[in-house]
């Protein structure tokens, strides 16, 4: 198992590299779409289509029946899921060197995990502590300066780039201190089957809080698979420049296009 | 005497521009307010889909710089086509555009969006921000409006940032991407759009 992660840690870095590498003209990289290739656009549009199938059959409904829980029971299961993506947000506030909100964040975590009770109560935002933001170690690498490489669909899990689908790993090389009790080491307290109910639950609860969002924009797309490209591709960059300024996040320039017809 | 009367006559005129001017141009933000009031009184359930449909396209058709958008997201496929085809691009976009935008609203009952701030970005643009208060089906969304100020008497919408995402360069990539894959046939973005405004 852990000979096919290396090798495809690899394979993608490699990838990465490739990539990075090119002028953005060679026939690998013909599609784009902002600043990121997708040279992979006729596999990943396969995906994305056997993925939109699997929404369809397991996702969608079980996130409709979701939704239909009481809302106290959503926010609380919501706020369990991200207190424990702070475990991954921490290590990268180090990593992009944001000590005062490394700092923050383990606050947050210690008060959420105690008083709000395993995280179900997000009383750090009650008793004031800043919005939450999370991290991970694909935007802690672009952070860093690495090229996002090529945009890819995964299989199941969505949209990505070859630096998105790298970083991932390290949850699994040891990045994610949430892996580790559950998965990577064998304790009394925590299973393997806790880390996946934790993982397939985040997904479901993203789900089911975008699903009004997302019906509509299928059914206004003339192509699906390119709105959802730009929107990731749009969101990935914002989070990476941490930054809620639009006039930092949106190109103003490209604005000025118009005036010359 | 003739110096009073001039006095007057000037204090008349000065008074009447500056009285025009302040009566007729509107604040970008005044306007945002005004023109989502304008959009949950059409929303309201008192209508049906079919009205609420109707009266958001007038809306549109009065605060959207449709024109201006069209030409942002043919990108620079707009400066290689030909003046006939800009026409038949206008055409279609705006009837594109006014179908999707009743279409993507028409379904909120009632949307509550409260205008926070704004900010002149240059003579020609303003962003005004606002928030989408949160219902118990989703969270406080932020909403951002791109301003066309170049006739700050007629201000215009000209881009929406939801979140931090552009709608307008989610368009552009949209239709750069079904051009692209017609190797650059721009009739191909027609054909499309033509099948989607049946």
């Amino acid at each position: 198992m852990k000979k096919i992660i290396v090798t495809s840690l690899i394979s993608l870095m490699l990838a990465t590299n490739v990539s990075a590498g090119t002028d953005g003209e060679n026939n690998l990289s013909k599609k784009n779409s902002g600043e990121v290739k997708d040279c992979f656009e006729s596999v990943n549009r396969a995906t994305f289509k056997f993925n939109q199938v699997l929404d369809g059959v397991i996702f969608e409904p079980v996130a409709k029946a979701y939704r239909v829980l009481p809302s106290p029971v959503r926010v609380g299961a919501s706020n369990a899921l991200d207190n424990l993506s702070t475990l991954v947000t921490i290590p990268n506030n180090i990593l992009q060197g944001e000590l005062k909100k490394a700092s923050v964040n383990t606050g947050r975590f210690i008060v959420n995990t105690t008083v709000g009770i395993v995280g179900i109560f997000d009383v750090a935002e009650k008793i004031g502590f800043v919005e939450y933001e999370k991290e991970d170690y694909g935007q802690t690498l672009g952070v860093m300066g690495v090229g996002a490489g090529c945009y890819i669909v995964l299989p199941v899990l969505g949209p990505s780039t070859v630096r998105g689908t790298v970083g991932s790993f390290a949850n699994i090389l040891g990045g994610d201190a949430w892996y580790n009790i559950t998965v990577a080491n064998d304790t009394q307290h925590f299973s393997e089957f806790d880390y996946y109910v934790s993982r397939v639950s985040s997904g479901i609860n993203f789900r089911a809080k975008n699903i009004d969002s997302f019906e509509n924009l299928e059914k206004n797309s003339i192509d699906f698979y390119a709105s959802v490209r730009s929107l990731y591709l749009q969101d990935r960059q914002k989070k990476i420049t941490n930054s809620n300024s639009i006039t930092e996040t949106q190109d103003d320039s490209d604005w000025e296009e118009i005036e010359t017809q | 005497m003739k110096l009073k009367k001039f006095l007057i006559f000037t204090f008349v005129i000065i008074n009447f521009v500056v009285f025009n001017n302040h009566s007729y141009s509107m604040e970008p933000d005044v306007f945002v307010q005004s023109t989502v009031n304008r959009a949950s009184e059409a929303l309201n359930n008192k209508y049906s889909i079919e009205e609420k449909i109707e009266k958001l396209k007038v809306i549109a058709s009065e605060t959207v710089d449709i024109d201006g958008i069209s030409r942002y997201t043919l990108g620079s496929y707009k400066n290689k086509i030909t003046d006939s085809q800009m026409i038949e691009y206008k055409v279609l976009f705006r009837q594109y555009f006014l179908k999707t935008f009743a279409s993507r609203l028409a379904e909120y009952s009632n949307p509550e969006i409260k205008v926070i701030s704004k900010k002149k970005l240059n003579e020609k643009y303003a962003m005004v921000s606002s928030i989408l208060v949160s219902t118990e089906q989703r969270p406080e969304v932020k909403i951002d409006w791109r301003i066309s100020t170049k006739n700050p008497d007629n201000p215009l919408i000209i881009n929406l940032v939801i979140e931090g995402l552009s709608l307008a360069r989610t368009q552009k990539e949209e239709f750069s991407s079904i051009i692209q894959n017609n190797d650059g046939d721009i009739n191909a973005l027609f054909s499309t759009l033509k099948e989607f405004n049946k």
